[in-house]
């Protein structure tokens, strides 16, 4: 294609990318080394049904001016990065010094907000990516195996976890492990405990939005595979049928390294979606076993008073976090079309 | 006011629920020609009621449109930014008002209610240093609700402090009546921080040092707040982290629970029959508010719903939102139905059976919910950090450091502590 051609074909694509995706992210950034102004504080008398109190409220005429002599609000730097509820740099530098060992200083790490949702975010990305792929794949060759007739239907079900909102998949599940639901008895009689309670478990938790996670991401890795087989040279396969090889070995040598690619993409695209991971832990209530960045988020923005500036950061961290997950797939990525 | 989980599941299926009203049925003389009234707030019965009567004033041109949704606290304050505002007038309770004033969103009323303001008592004024910031139109509070049959049973007299709740229970725990007979709003985050903020100041607590933002919640009083918390959990359905008010409304119809601190707005539905057994809705009595402690401070809250002005309307527009909302809270609002929906604090109201929990609250000198610019933040902190203590994972004193810090990092962002 000549360059002024591409050209013309790319900018549409090129400035729908540059409004919604960069202009928002430079927002974010510039969103995240400010804060609101200092408020001016005064008490006053405040009088209702239930009769006077002092209280204090804002001082409207003090905080424009401050508010007028400097639009963007305060300008903090790397502050909002570096406090409490996001790196916590000084509160790590204290719990070093007054940590006795090691395992004292981490489980205290991960009582700090930001450590904590990123052990649980990294876990569930870790198990989810790869048990998702694979559940896939499995789904894939056992339907490319069945009978043409019965292909169409299997595979409208085996998609019906993708199709289902997110909330409402987990809604059901989540009424499916109360201690009275079917799945929550099911647990009870299994472990002969009548008060076992997988809500009021931190790992049970864990093991629930994880398995739901894997229910909910395997059908698009099916869809992706099944399309994948379909496009295994057939000439291949049948020579390693003549020399011999076993329905796994076909797999292993001639239809996993030809779906490579595919697989490289899938992980991409499911990394980035496992580690903003969000619904669950909404639709689990489960904010008090497990939390993630992008919970963080909601929590700042859903709060009576919102923390906009500390909402930015965490959007921040969550993109450098994708950056550093991503790297090592990008860079195979750029080898091999180095290579080709 | 109350984030529940169906309220986001809703939204999320209905796509922001946005429930748009436009000109009620009966038209009324409001005694205003134009203007145009855009009312933002939370879906529930009362407040329907009073958008309904306020849409019966659109005619010719004035323009009355509703928005009520349980999102409302998401969107009112940039709704209310702009000039001209998208809403101009947002219904609020004593706890998301603040937000408002922050913003600087709403106009203080006090010339709207010398000119139009005839039919409004004077305890229905919230004033902030001398200006009528809202109108309240209804009160509310979490009391005891209470099984009658089940007291009765086992001769048990209602309690009235927590510590006769802790009590209560054992006895109808030890009788096997109920394995878990305390029912309580405990789900992380919102419900939680709100069952401390009761607690705490039934203790006699004070949450920030006076006239500052100094968070001071780690003290004895704190420690023994939660201890009480604790205590309570041991006789709650173990699943209760995750049980909001509709998940504990639900434990109660389902006859599971026979004692538990409730909102008096939400305990009407449980002595209806739709959803609950017979056994259950015709026991289900209303209690006082609970003590806790000798400090003589019940330990809950009370609350109020009303409703604001935006500061960029027009003056002609804030004028309509003001007529027009003034007309729907007249007494005239009042007939059969609407006196079950809330403790209303308009003339004329007859205090139904159900509403005594709410009344009783009033008189015996509950604190109103504070009102102060950063208790919305404190509330967030405490509701990302109490669990831990309660899943038995940190000591009392851990979370209520754990809470100071993080309320005193968000507190420096916002600009109230340096």
């Amino acid at each position: 294609m000549k360059h002024r051609s591409f050209f013309w074909f790319f900018l549409p694509t090129a400035t729908a990318m540059l409004l919604f995706i960069a202009f928002p992210i430079v927002s974010v950034l510039i969103q995240s080394v400010y804060a609101p102004h200092e408020q001016v504080i005064i008490e006053v008398e405040n009088c209702g049904p239930f009769g006077c109190t002092a209280t204090t409220t804002v001082d409207q005429e003090a905080t424009r001016a401050l508010r007028e002599a400097q639009p963007m609000g305060r300008f903090v730097g790397l502050d909002i990065y570096f406090n409490r509820a996001h790196l916590a740099v000084s509160e790590i530098g204290a719990l070093w010094t007054a940590a006795p060992d090691l395992g004292t200083f981490f489980s205290r790490l991960l009582g700090l907000p930001f450590y904590g949702a990123l052990s649980f975010t990294l876990t569930y990305t870790f198990l989810v990516t790869p048990f998702s792929l694979m559940l896939g794949f499995v789904i894939a060759l056992s339907v490319n195996a069945l009978p043409r007739i019965l292909r169409g239907p299997t595979i409208f079900f085996s998609l019906l976890p993708m199709i289902v909102t997110p909330l409402v998949g987990g809604l059901i599940l989540f009424w499916m492990i109360d201690s009275r639901g079917v799945l929550g008895a099911f647990f009870q009689y299994l472990s002969g405990d009548p008060d076992l309670s997988v809500k009021a478990s931190t790992p049970m938790m864990w093991v629930m939005l994880i398995v739901y996670g894997i229910w909910s991401s395997a059908p698009f890795a099916f869809v992706v595979y099944y399309a994948g087989l379909q496009t295994v040279p057939q000439d291949t396969l049948e020579s390693a049928m003549i020399d011999g090889a076993t329905r796994w070995q076909r797999i292993r040598y001639v239809m996993l390294p030809h779906l490579l690619p595919l697989t490289t993409f899938m992980a991409l695209i499911k990394i980035m979606d496992n580690f903003r991971v969000f619904e669950p832990i909404i639709s689990f209530q489960a904010s008090a076993h497990a939390q993630s960045l992008s919970y963080f988020i909601y929590s700042d923005l859903g709060g009576e008073t919102r923390l906009l500036s500390s909402a930015a950061a965490t959007s921040v961290l969550t993109i450098i976090g994708i950056v550093i997950l991503l790297s090592p797939v990008l860079v195979r990525t750029w080898r091999s079309f180095g290579k080709a | 006011m109350n984030k529940t989980l169906r309220g986001l599941t809703l939204s999320a299926l209905l796509g922001g629920s946005a429930l748009a009203m436009t000109a009620g049925t009966a038209l009324a003389d409001c005694g205003f020609a134009e203007g145009r009234v855009s009312i933002i707030g939370n879906e529930f019965p009362a407040i329907r009621a009073v958008a309904d009567r306020a849409a019966e004033c659109a005619a010719g041109g004035v323009e009355v449109n509703a928005n009520l949704t349980s999102q409302h606290q998401t969107l009112n304050v940039a709704g209310m930014s702009t000039t001209p505002p998208e809403y101009t007038s947002a219904i609020i309770a004593n706890s998301s008002i603040v937000a408002l004033i922050n913003d600087d969103v709403i106009r203080p009323l006090n010339d709207l209610v010398a000119a139009y303001g005839d039919g409004l008592q004077p305890h229905q004024l919230i004033t902030i240093n001398g200006d009528i910031m809202a109108v309240a139109f209804m009160a509310n509070a979490q009391h005891l609700v209470y099984r009658e049959d089940v007291l009765n049973d086992l001769g048990i007299a209602v309690p009235t402090s927590y510590e006769e709740v802790l009590a209560a229970a054992e006895q109808i725990r030890a009788a096997g009546v109920m394995q878990y007979p305390v029912g309580g709003a405990y789900a992380s985050g919102w419900n939680l921080a709100q069952e401390f903020v009761n607690m705490y100041l039934g203790h006699g607590g004070q949450f920030f040092a006076p006239g500052s933002a100094e968070v001071t919640i780690n003290n004895e009083a704190g420690v023994a707040a939660l201890e009480m918390m604790a205590a309570l959990t041991e006789y709650m359905n173990p699943d209760f982290l995750t049980h909001d008010s509709n998940a504990t409304s639900t434990e109660w119809m389902a006859g599971n629970v026979a004692l538990m601190n409730m909102w008096g707005s939400r305990t009407q539905v449980l002595m209806e029959p739709e959803g609950s057994a017979p056994e259950v809705h015709t026991n289900t009595r209303v209690g006082g508010p609970l003590m806790v402690g000798d400090s003589g401070v019940p330990a809950t809250t009370l609350w109020w719903d009303g409703w604001t002005v935006a500061k960029n309307a027009s003056d002609a527009d804030a004028e309509a939102t003001f007529r027009a909302l003034a007309h729907a809270i007249q007494p005239d609002l009042l007939n059969d139905e609407t006196q079950q929906m809330a403790v209303w604090m308009i003339e004329g109201y007859e205090p139904t059976p159900v509403s005594s929990g709410v009344l009783d609250t009033i008189s015996a000198q509950a604190q109103p919910y504070p009102m102060l610019p950063y208790m919305g933040l404190l509330h967030t902190a405490l509701g990302d950090n109490l669990a831990p203590f309660l899943q038995g994972r940190a000591s009392a004193t851990e979370v209520l450091e754990a809470v100071e810090a993080a309320y005193t990092s968000a507190a420096r962002e916002r600009g109230f502590l340096n």
